[in-house]
């Protein structure tokens, strides 16, 4: 009897889907704009957190040796740099690398690999790149690195300069604005939520209140709250359904077009420079398509199901 | 005999005031075919409301069977309303549902099976000679047509009680005389009916027990079927 009992409502919540073709078009077409714009959010705050990964790529803080410092010293320092909590990571670039680097960036101008050799022997310095977990986190590691300036084999300094003064200014105001930009998105993003659910609430709640007479019916030839109910809040799952399918193929659009426009914006010869900018959207959406699906059908189908309930409970005190 | 339904001095007091049962005390035997006639505003539509639960009584109290029908619980009410058939002047049939879907509802609604319910709509449609019309919508069909579905309605699930307000009130006057020899049927296959009409020959016709309203009051109890107003 419960199978027979939950077949019929799934039954007819199809059927009322189907049949009130105008009003289901109209609570699918803005349950769809809301879960736009919960998929807009998701995909703005992946693209903050990608710009704010990039731009703390981009800052680090160097650690230039003496041209006599011994590798040995060096990798014992890197040893103990990378055991600091606050560093991601260190890269070690040797006196050969660099002069290598600077060979294979320059092998077109021979003015200046011409002076390079005049040089005579390899004037490039060992270097430490260290990256911090965060960008307020390198004031800790330039006092560390100071303080272990002296270390070196035989009492001989190896730290020629650390370059963190030359990027303080850039590495405070990043560890000022990241918080702020994050909380300021937080913030837009609950209150875009909060419209688009008070505006999905009102159309089902509109939807339905064109059937509070039958509603009453139903009531008067003896049909339990359950039984009435059912249909509706099937019918609002199914708006949730479809909204969900059309939202993922929106944002599937979106993505596209839009990491087409970057690359356009940037231009064929600088695109690399963009570095994790370039299809930052159509990677996010590929790399959690599991999870967008799960949030925007799932959003979809209580937000449908639960706006059905409410509303329908409105015209059952018949 | 026990009585089938007993309003017990109900009194119908609306938020603006105006008084629309006034202390209506009568009772109802089972099997009973009773027309209720009055003018417009007498009381007899709201009288109607309370007996099937969709209106609540200021004082007094309906009993249906010894049972107070405004003490129920909900679950109650649905079971009770189940044993009612309702039938309006508005039909009020659900829109979406074509003909065999709207009296298939009710019987759903009663827990019915499958088979019965593919059993029993098409012969209650047979029986108010719908049965060429069973896939039409509510907006395919006459006045007269919408009346008898309702009907078929109201009796698939053999109620006890079918309550009528105005059933013939939108219907032209050879509907009107079907709709009537359809109510006279069942009340002789044994089920109590209670109707409400201004239309004299509907009450001439039926020739059973009249009540007649007046400023929410029952003024006459005539249990030979004659209309004075």
């Amino acid at each position: 009897m419960i199978f027979t009992y939950f077949k019929r409502i799934v039954r007819t919540g199809f059927v009322n889907f189907w049949r009130n073709g105008f009003l289901s078009f109209s609570a699918v077409i803005i349950l769809t704009l809301s879960l736009t714009a919960f998929g807009l959010l998701i995909f703005g705050s992946a693209f903050g957190r990608t710009l704010i990964q990039e731009v703390k790529n981009k800052v680090d803080i160097n650690v230039y040796f003496t041209l006599t410092a011994d590798e040995p010293s060096i990798l014992e320092l890197k040893k103990t740099i990378e055991k600091l909590p606050e560093v991601a990571e260190v890269e070690y670039i040797s006196r050969e690398q660099a002069l290598s680097s600077f060979r294979t960036k320059w092998k077109d101008n021979t003015l200046i690999l011409q002076g390079l050799a005049e040089v005579g022997s390899n004037p490039f310095p060992a270097v430490l790149n260290i990256k911090a977990k965060e960008p307020s986190q390198y004031a800790g590691i330039a006092a560390f690195l100071g303080s272990k300036n002296s270390l070196s084999k035989d009492n001989i300094a190896i730290v020629d300069k650390v370059n963190y003064n030359q990027n303080k200014l850039v590495i405070d105001r990043l560890g000022r604005i990241i918080p702020s930009v994050q909380k300021t998105g937080s913030v837009i993003a609950l209150v875009l939520i909060i419209v688009a659910v008070i505006i999905t609430f009102n159309t089902v709640r509109l939807v339905i209140y064109t059937a509070k007479d039958e509603i009453a019916v139903m009531k008067l030839v003896g049909a339990s709250n359950s039984y009435i109910r059912g249909p509706f809040v099937m019918s609002g799952m199914m708006y949730g359904i479809v909204s969900g399918i059309l939202t993922l193929i929106v944002l599937a659009v979106f993505a596209y077009y839009t990491d087409a426009a970057v690359i356009k914006f940037a231009g064929a010869k600088d695109v690399k420079d963009f570095g994790l900018i370039i299809n930052v959207f159509s990677k996010y959406f590929l790399a959690n398509f599991g999870q967008i699906f799960a949030i925007i059908m799932g959003s979809g189908i209580v937000l449908g199901a639960l706006s059905s309930y409410l509303a329908v409970r409105r015209y059952l005190n018949v | 005999m026990r009585s089938m339904i007993y309003f017990d001095k109900v009194t119908k007091i609306y938020p603006d005031e105006s008084i629309a049962l006034d202390a209506v005390s009568f009772t109802v035997e089972p099997k009973e075919f009773v027309s209720i006639v009055g003018h417009s505003g007498a009381g007899k539509t709201t009288l109607m409301k309370m007996l099937i639960a969709e209106d609540r009584p200021t004082h007094g109290s309906i009993f249906l069977e010894s049972k107070n029908i405004h003490r129920m619980k909900k679950s109650e009410m649905s079971k009770l309303r189940r044993r009612i058939g309702t039938v309006f002047q508005d039909f009020r049939l659900i829109p979406n549902k074509t003909a065999y879907e709207n009296i298939a509802f009710a019987m759903e609604a009663s827990g019915k099976t499958d088979k019965e319910i593919k059993s029993d709509v098409p012969y209650v449609l047979d029986l108010v000679d719908l049965g060429n019309k069973m896939w039409n919508f509510p907006h395919q069909l006459s006045g007269g047509e919408k009346q008898r579905v309702a009907i078929a309605r109201a009796i698939v699930n053999q109620p006890d009680i079918i309550i009528a307000d105005e059933p013939t009130g939108n219907l032209d006057p050879v509907n009107t005389h079907e709709i009537v020899k359809i109510l006279q049927k069942i009340n002789e296959l044994g089920t109590t009916i209670i109707l409400t009409t201004h239309n004299r020959g509907v009450v001439d016709t039926v020739a059973g027990r009249v009540l007649t309203m007046e400023k929410g009051k029952v003024i006459r109890d005539d249990k030979d079927g004659k209309y004075i107003l």
